[in-house]
């Protein structure tokens, strides 16, 4: 549900840039998302489909860059992919763990006319 | 053309965050967000805690809601100052619809408002609304494994209640090992086991609240 939110967030950004340099039209958004922000991407789409109507983002492509949930075991200090519901470091089964990636959620660029 | 943007898609709630979090700075009030899925005792702890400090400090509530207004009129019967907040469907609170109650809240009269969320545990862990403390509901029936299904909840989580110990005897969970995950995925946070049924824990939890407002 809150990806309702978040595509508007994202279309008021993206617009704000593309009026910033008087682009008649954003053909690309390139969208970098953190697995663990939960957010969907097919109703991510869903929603700017809907909400870009009538904006000169109307159609643009999406294209997601997701980043799996990484983590740093306080233990073993080693670094590896979370995986989903094993909060459990697989070198030496420690469990604090600290997440130092997978909640991205930004515009990288954006390609207009 | 290709414009590099870099930015935060939240960028525009955090901005609207931190002026509220420069108000209540400015107004001297603790504020302070209450998540929690729906029934872990968002309200119920709002209620022991105006129980147990009332006269002692000037408390105020914004009751977030997707709709109805029964929790701010539950509140309400304490005689604290009231804000509601409809959704109307939104499944968390954002720093806008903070910013817009805060105007009906009376700030100068009081020293800490809480900030009753959506009950959800997902959605209000990315959108910050200028509180200065977040607080996680967690109860027993809910389970011991919670910290592993929505561990970005744990992870911003500056205190964590857990609620209706009371039930226990009753229930399948592992207190040692549930605060061991907590821990895990958020080594700074503080853990409040309570029972606002039976008070259980609760002087701990305000005793905490006072010393956070005496350190402002």
């Amino acid at each position: 549900m809150h990806e309702l939110a978040i595509t508007q967030s994202m279309l008021d950004l993206v617009l704000e840039q593309a009026g910033k340099v008087e682009a008649k039209e954003v053909r690309k958004i390139d969208l970098v998302i953190g697995e663990m922000s939960g957010f969907v991407e097919d109703c991510v789409q869903f929603y700017f489909d809907f909400l870009s109507k009538g904006t000169i983002a109307e159609g643009a492509a999406l294209s997601f860059t997701m980043i799996p949930t990484r983590a740093r075991c306080r233990s073993c200090g080693k670094l590896f992919e979370l995986k989903q519901f094993d909060w459990t470091c697989p070198y030496c089964q420690g469990n604090s763990l600290e997440i130092t990636s997978g909640k991205e959620l930004f515009v990288e660029s954006i390609e207009v006319e | 053309m290709e414009i590099k943007v870099l930015k935060d898609i939240l960028d525009a709630n955090k901005q609207i965050a931190a002026r509220n979090r420069q108000w209540l700075d400015s107004e001297g009030v603790l504020a302070v967000n209450l998540m929690s899925s729906p029934g872990a005792g968002k309200t119920s702890l709002i209620m022991a805690t105006i129980k147990r400090l009332k006269g002692k400090i000037k408390i105020g509530v914004i009751e977030g809601d997707v709709s109805s207004s029964l929790d701010a009129e539950t509140v309400g019967k304490e005689g604290v100052p009231v804000v509601q907040i409809n959704t109307g469907g939104e499944c968390h609170l954002d720093a806008n619809m903070v910013s817009n109650a805060l105007s009906n809240v009376p700030l100068p009269d009081l020293e800490l408002l809480f900030i009753e969320n959506v009950g959800n545990l997902i959605c209000p862990a990315s959108f910050t609304l200028g509180e200065h403390k977040k607080v996680l509901i967690s109860s027993l029936p809910e389970g011991d494994d919670k910290p592993f299904k929505y561990p970005l909840m744990f992870d911003i989580a500056d205190v964590v209640v857990i609620n209706k110990i009371d039930l226990l005897p009753y229930l399948k969970f592992d207190t040692d090992a549930f605060s061991r995950a907590i821990k895990g995925i958020n080594k700074k946070v503080k853990i409040f086991p309570i029972s606002c049924a039976t008070g259980q824990g609760v002087q701990e939890w305000t005793s905490w609240l006072l010393n956070q407002m005496s350190r402002r």
